[in-house]
């Protein structure tokens, strides 16, 4: 308690500490608000609440660290990872997430949980229970007399997280399968109807997200570290993302994907590093509980 | 039904007693076989008869765990001195004092683990579906963190049961009975709550919650109780298992999150949710398996387990109880063509003319 | 005037919009106990929007809406069930997968239940009154079928069966014939008749059968774009130019 209150007295006394760890919040949370999109979409369009989209961005970290290992740039991760993880994602669609779709809620939960328990197991087996992280060789900028350090490899991966979000919502919004996509989402029947095959867009859907999270990952490794159970966290990360913004609410699931990372980094720093995850999970409860309280004053059931 | 659940439970009760003597170098797998039925009984309460699946009951086990060790230890030294990784002091208690200590730290896990229940019933038990069952393993998931950084308890270290008095293979057949009288009151508690109008308010939340509420039924309190009584057991079978092991760690023993939490979860869905015998069913074949093939998955048990969830759920959804009752309806007493012949109805019609349909 | 005492549900200028289109506004009506009603309109007049905020389904923007005289209008959906006030849904809900004798037993009144009744077993008399009842609706040779086995125009009835082993004061009916056989929808009328006025239930019908609800109702309203177009009895009311524009010109 006392290290809490001490460290909430630092960030008080030196106010430049506060710049700099909203920096990093921010660099970090544009992953975060990327692989929250993807998320929302799956949702949105499919009805599938993926828990095991936190264990695909633990794939595409690994990804680009096998590179870092082979020697190569593991930025190079981010486009091999997005390839992966789209093929794999494909693999996951065909054989698990397609036979789920039409079924009640709680069971694309529970096998997408069970894709998880797998993907994370797996990753264990072959790379074991050690963090990586992927070195780019990258140099730390220093401000304000030390007392902010901005890292190239984070503003990288900032502005590469913003590129490919900039080129997914201009693929979504103008390309004739991104409108295809739209509307399933808004009403998989009426789509039908119209002739657009569901079937291709609910896995070009799935791919996509996929993909989403294998760059998301790769620039996870480099920007932060990986390991594989992290990948239980992320998705409650996620998760609390999406649901405090909203599904259709893109602009919000991105300024909370921000807020997250700014959190994240003020929490890490006041009660220390080993609380991170109890501090999502109980983000996660505060989340829902007022989600609760609004509906139970609003007379209606919660949907 | 009535009749063969009666029969099946009367049998239940010497082979259950009769067991450990057998097979004494299996009592302790027999042992957590009652603990795994007590586990899938206990998460049908909540996932099969209500239809609220949560995926965070291990909460409730933990916390009774917890709550026992606290009085055990409590009632007679300081428990943060107890627990204190710097303790040099060996403490020991007399066959009066664990058994007086034991007995009470059930009772209190019981009840603290219900009166849990009804706290996290008001923050988790308004939301639907997957937010619940997110809601709940982020509860299960919080307590862990809590436990671990928690120095009253002995943080991620641990806290260190008191030593049972008696020798080993007393104190295998103590637990052994211990948990099997718990599984065993559990199942005849839930035939009689599952008959009651208590039941048939969980079905009907189930079937149609907002339907239930527009007749009045008093939701909330019906789906309180319900988690209540779930956590009564699971809060009792944590002070049980506890002292079994002899040892209680916050991450591993009380919150297993990834394995006996969702074991329940997969266990009932195997056996085939909302009947009283799926869960057992789905337990036994889920526990022999696993027992018997455990060694020999080393290291990709974990896989398997992920794969027999995914296998389950996307082909299997029913469980072995609904493929019987969809295969042999008669046997499991649909009532409906046997009864509906033998009575006249209400208001006859008159007769029919020869031949007429 | 009659008083008070005889509207058992009266709404004022009830509004109510969903994001911008104005479902109701400024509706008012009186419904009289042990009468039955009729609301009507075309399409997308607000019918159903109308009886979802009686009951409680979600909140209104402004007016009052009283049941017996105490407002309900801040109640939620269980509470406004105790006190009485039942409604069917246009999309027959039953409870699927419990038979139908059971999605009887537990449609009994709770509104005097204390907690530990909830664990007592269903009692002979309920058991009888609960056959009686489905017996009343034709459905007692099928009371151990599962409800979700039914044709949809029996679980309209049973839904109905239902209704009336709450021992409704009032009960809100959306669209009651639709989607029902012509041959079996001058026995369902009949059930509705003899609720009216062997049980003394009052009912609130929204309906566009004509011939059915000009026969049944002592009163009639109808809506037209959200707002009360006329009211009275059915007579003046089919006669309405008004009313003949509003179904003519809806589309």
């Amino acid at each position: 308690m006392d290290q809490i209150l001490s460290n909430i007295t630092i960030l008080t006394a030196a106010p430049i500490l506060n710049v700099g760890l909203l920096i990093d919040g921010l660099l970090i949370g544009a992953i975060f608000a990327l692989a929250a999109y993807g998320l929302a979409l799956v949702w949105g369009v499919m009805n599938v609440k993926n828990l095991a989209q936190g264990d695909f961005i633990m794939v595409g970290g690994y990804v680009a660290w096998n590179l870092g290992r082979l020697g190569i740039n593991p930025l190079f991760g981010v486009p091999v990872a997005f390839c992966l993880m789209w093929c794999i994602g494909w693999v996951i669609y065909r054989l698990v997430v397609s036979k789920v779709i039409r079924r009640d809620l709680f069971t694309s939960l529970l096998a997408t949980f069970g894709v998880a328990i797998c993907v994370q197991q797996t990753l264990n087996l072959i790379f074991g229970p050690d963090t990586q992280s992927a070195q780019a060789d990258l140099p730390t900028w220093q401000f304000a007399g030390g007392m902010i350090s901005v890292s190239a490899a984070r503003l990288i991966g900032f502005v590469m997280a913003g590129l490919l979000a900039v080129a997914v919502i201009l693929f979504m919004k103008k390309s004739r399968m991104g409108q295809a996509i739209r509307a399933t989402a808004q009403d998989s029947r009426a789509a039908r109807v119209l002739g657009i095959d569901t079937e291709k867009v609910y896995s070009f859907t799935f791919c996509l997200n996929a993909a989403i999270c294998g760059a998301a990952g790769a620039l996870v490794a480099i920007v932060w570290n990986v390991q594989p159970f992290y990948g239980t966290t992320y998705s409650i990360r996620l998760f609390v993302i999406v649901t405090s913004a909203g599904i259709g609410n893109l602009p919000g699931v991105i300024a909370a994907g921000f807020g997250m990372g700014v959190f994240e980094q003020f929490g890490g720093f006041v009660f220390g590093a080993e609380y991170q995850q109890a501090l999502i999970v109980l983000l996660l409860l505060m989340v829902l509980a007022v989600r609760q309280i609004q509906y139970m004053t609003m007379r209606q059931a919660v949907q | 039904m009535t009749n063969a659940t009666q029969r099946t439970l009367l049998a239940m009760l010497p082979l259950g007693i009769v067991a450990p003597f057998l097979f004494p170098d299996y009592s302790n797998q027999i042992a957590v076989l009652w603990l795994m039925i007590t586990f899938a009984s206990t998460w049908d309460i909540l996932g099969g008869q209500m239809g609220y699946n949560s995926l965070g009951n291990i909460f409730f086990f933990g916390a009774g765990m917890y709550i026992c060790a606290i009085v055990q230890i409590g009632l007679f030294y300081d428990v943060a001195m107890y627990t204190s990784g710097s303790r040099t002091t060996h403490i020991v208690f007399s066959n009066a004092q664990y058994f007086t200590g034991l007995s009470l730290g059930i009772v209190a896990a019981g009840i603290g683990s219900a009166i849990l229940a009804i706290g996290a019933g008001w923050i988790v038990l308004g939301l639907r579906g997957p937010y619940f069952a997110i809601g709940t393993l982020g509860l299960a998931i919080a307590a862990a963190e809590m436990m671990a950084s928690w120095e009253f308890v002995g943080a991620a270290g641990g806290i260190a049961m008191p030593v049972f008095p008696g020798a080993p293979q007393t104190q295998k057949l103590f637990f052994y009975f211990l948990l099997f009288g718990l599984a065993y009151v559990l199942l005849i508690f839930l035939r009689w709550l599952y008959s009651t109008n208590f039941g048939l308010a969980l079905n009907a939340i189930r079937d149609d919650e907002d339907k239930a509420e527009a007749m009045g039924l008093y939701t909330k309190r019906t789906k309180r109780t319900a988690w209540a009584i779930s956590a009564f057991f699971l809060g009792i079978a944590g002070a049980i298992f506890g002292n079994m092991i002899g040892f209680i760690d916050p991450r591993d023993i009380a919150f297993p999150t990834t394995t006996f939490n969702l074991f329940m979860v997969v266990m009932v869905l195997l056996g085939g949710k909302g009947t009283l015998w799926g869960p057992v069913i789905g337990a036994v074949v889920f526990h022999t398996i696993k027992e018997v093939t455990w060694t020999y998955f080393l290291g990709w048990q974990f896989i398997a387990l992920g794969l027999l969830i995914i296998v389950t759920i996307v082909y299997f959804q029913q469980g072995i109880a609904g493929w019987l009752i969809e295969k042999f309806p008669q046997a499991f007493g649909n009532k409906a063509q046997r009864e509906a012949k033998k009575e006249e109805p209400v208001g006859k019609l008159a007769p029919q003319p020869e031949g007429a349909e | 005037m009659s008083a008070n005492g005889n509207n058992i549900i009266q709404l004022h200028n009830v509004t109510k919009s969903y994001g911008g289109v104005i479902a109701n506004r400024d509706v008012s009506l009186t419904v009289e106990r042990g009468s039955i009603t009729g609301l009507i309109g075309p399409n997308g007049s607000g019918k159903t929007t109308l009886f979802n905020s009686i009951v409680g389904y979600h909140p209104i923007d402004s007016g009052s809406i009283k049941f017996e005289d105490k407002e309900i209008s801040s109640l939620h959906v269980p509470d406004i069930a105790r006190l009485g006030l039942l409604r069917t849904f246009q999309t027959t809900r039953i409870y699927g997968k419990m038979d139908c004798l059971q999605n009887m037993l537990i449609s009994v009144p709770h509104r005097k239940a204390r907690f530990f009744d909830m664990f007592d077993r269903e009692k002979p008399e309920v058991i009888e009154k609960a056959e009686h009842l489905l017996g009343f609706v034709g459905l007692y040779e099928k009371r151990f079928l599962l409800a979700g086995s039914l044709s949809f125009g029996q679980q309209k009835l049973l839904e109905f069966a239902m209704a009336l082993m709450n021992e409704p004061t009032v009960l809100l009916l959306d669209e009651p014939t639709a989607g029902i056989n012509p041959t079996l929808i001058n026995g369902l009328l009949d059930r509705l008749k003899r609720a009216n006025t062997q049980f003394g239930i009052t009912l609130v019908i929204i309906e566009h059968n004509m011939r059915v609800i000009m026969n049944m109702a002592s009163k009639i309203y109808c809506l037209a774009h959200g707002e009360m177009l006329a009211s009275g009895k059915p007579a003046e009311i089919q006669n309405d130019q008004r009313v003949i524009d509003a179904y003519l010109g809806a589309h």
